[in-house]
């Protein structure tokens, strides 16, 4: 990682010098002011599968940004996210301060599907790219990627993962149909109290009435383990 | 006189052989929602020693962290073989989402780094890192983490302050939200060798069932801990 990285800045010191030298030419050959140069645009393509059995995605949020975290492990998760994780609503998370240029999945991702995300910033080069989206067939499961360093990334160069869930830790994990969105449930979403630890965590996985949560509205189907996405972030231009 | 000059003499091969030395900050998070980790034992060690190995039977240096989470033992052993080591970073029990941060010196010929911390509320579950090598070349290295049973105990889920290696039960649930009355999950441990841990099966039922243990709150899924590891 770390020679890659030198190697790169090797490349960007030689990218720069190399303009340089076509300014010199420029200069030489031109008489009038220099047109404005085109701005310079960043896109990376998210491409995403939801490897569950049986928990629908909500559609994803994808940012770009230069500082920050969507989530941290072992603290309070902003509003932004538990909005997400409760309900699947990514509006919040979107406009967050930080966010540089963002984009979204058309709709939900359902079990076994896969979709592409295109997302672009001009001018800046950004630092960080994060997703998340929610397992609407739980109380507060997400998942995504969480400030991925794509500022080495080349043409083309992609970098692919796995990623596991998350517990928003904002709402108990009852089960109960009332507090779960997603079709299995049809229940409540967004829900500002915060009953549960009130930190974000790994997810321990949905119990469900087959398994000895009597009060749970989820079967056996609605079970998952790790990873539940496949990520993989290719910068295209 | 004649000391002060062979100090001097020395001097020089002091500093060369800590070249070979490398230092490592080392940050372990907890990242379950309601399983505590025990005071850790970190350790570099040579390619000859090994504090667990999935398939083989627990050591009862092992067997003592992960019904226990007693480390002195394999403290003790890991001494014995000139290992480096950080033992309990934390002061006490590393809760759930909390990490820690440490340095280890780890010197010529102990390459490999392992770790190991009782599950609690669980009867012989460990987390437990085997025999990473340590990279020579810098920078900053993530390693994730999973539950593994030790094979010595049956999985009863019964809490009841067991506190010796051997003992039947778990001794506490430190989040203090485990019920009683559990009539046992199993009496048996099937598997004995050092294996992947199944997970805690808990129950609904606070005042009875088989487990003592909650199953919305005492479950998990691996990895159960991220480990960082700056090379320097």
């Amino acid at each position: 990682m770390k020679s890659l990285k030198s190697l790169y800045l090797k490349l960007l010191m030689a990218g720069i010098f190399l303009t340089l030298l076509s300014a010199c030419h420029d200069d030489d050959d031109n008489e009038g002011p220099m047109p404005d140069p085109e701005p310079r645009q960043y896109r990376y393509q998210v491409s995403v599968t939801n490897l569950t059995n049986a928990q629908p995605m909500s559609p994803f949020a994808v940012v770009l940004h230069n500082e920050g975290m969507l989530w941290n492990i072992g603290e309070s998760a902003n509003d932004a996210m538990e909005n997400l994780a409760e309900s699947g609503d990514k509006s919040q998370v979107l406009e967050l301060d930080v966010v540089l240029a963002s984009s979204s999945g058309a709709d939900i991702l359902m079990p076994g599907s896969s979709e592409t995300i295109e997302v672009v910033v001009a001018d800046i080069e950004p630092v960080y790219l994060s997703a998340a989206t929610m397992l609407v067939n739980t109380n507060d499961a997400f998942t995504g990627i969480n400030a991925l360093d794509v500022s080495h990334l080349a043409m083309n160069e992609s970098i692919s993962l796995v990623m596991g869930s998350y517990d928003a830790g904002t709402e108990k994990n009852s089960e109960i149909a009332e507090t779960i969105p997603g079709p299995a449930a049809g229940g409540e979403g967004f829900n500002a109290e915060r009953d549960d630890v009130d930190f974000v965590a790994a997810h321990p996985g949905v119990v469900s009435m087959d398994d000895g949560l009597t009060q749970s509205v989820l079967t056996q189907a609605h079970r998952f383990d790790n990873p539940t996405i496949r990520v993989t972030v290719t910068r295209i231009e | 006189m004649m000391k002060m000059k062979w100090m001097a003499a020395l001097a020089p091969l002091v500093v060369a052989s800590n070249a070979w030395s490398q230092n490592l900050q080392i940050t372990i998070t907890n990242l379950t929602q309601g399983t505590y980790f025990t005071p850790l034992l970190i350790a570099a060690h040579s390619s000859d020693a090994v504090m667990f190995r999935v398939g083989q039977y627990a050591s009862p240096e092992l067997q003592a962290i992960a019904e226990v989470g007693d480390i002195s033992s394999m403290g003790t052993l890991l001494t014995s073989v000139s290992a480096n080591m950080v033992e309990n970073p934390a002061d006490g029990l590393l809760a759930p989402g909390e990490s820690i941060a440490t340095t280890l010196e780890n010197l010529e010929g102990n390459d490999y780094l392992s770790l190991a911390s009782m599950l609690l509320p669980t009867n012989d579950g460990f987390v437990g890192l085997d025999s990473w090598m340590i990279p020579t070349e810098p920078g900053t290295y993530t390693i994730n983490l999973n539950a593994y049973d030790a094979g010595t105990e049956a999985n009863d889920e019964i809490v009841n302050g067991a506190g010796a290696p051997g003992e039947p039960g778990i001794p506490v649930a430190p989040g203090m939200d485990a019920g009683i009355g559990g009539t046992g999950v199993t009496s048996t441990e099937d598997n004995t060798l050092v294996h992947i841990h199944r997970g805690n099966l808990g129950d609904d039922d606070p005042n009875g069932g088989k487990s003592d243990l909650d199953n919305t709150v005492h479950r998990w899924l691996n990895p159960v801990a991220v480990v960082t590891i700056v090379v320097n």
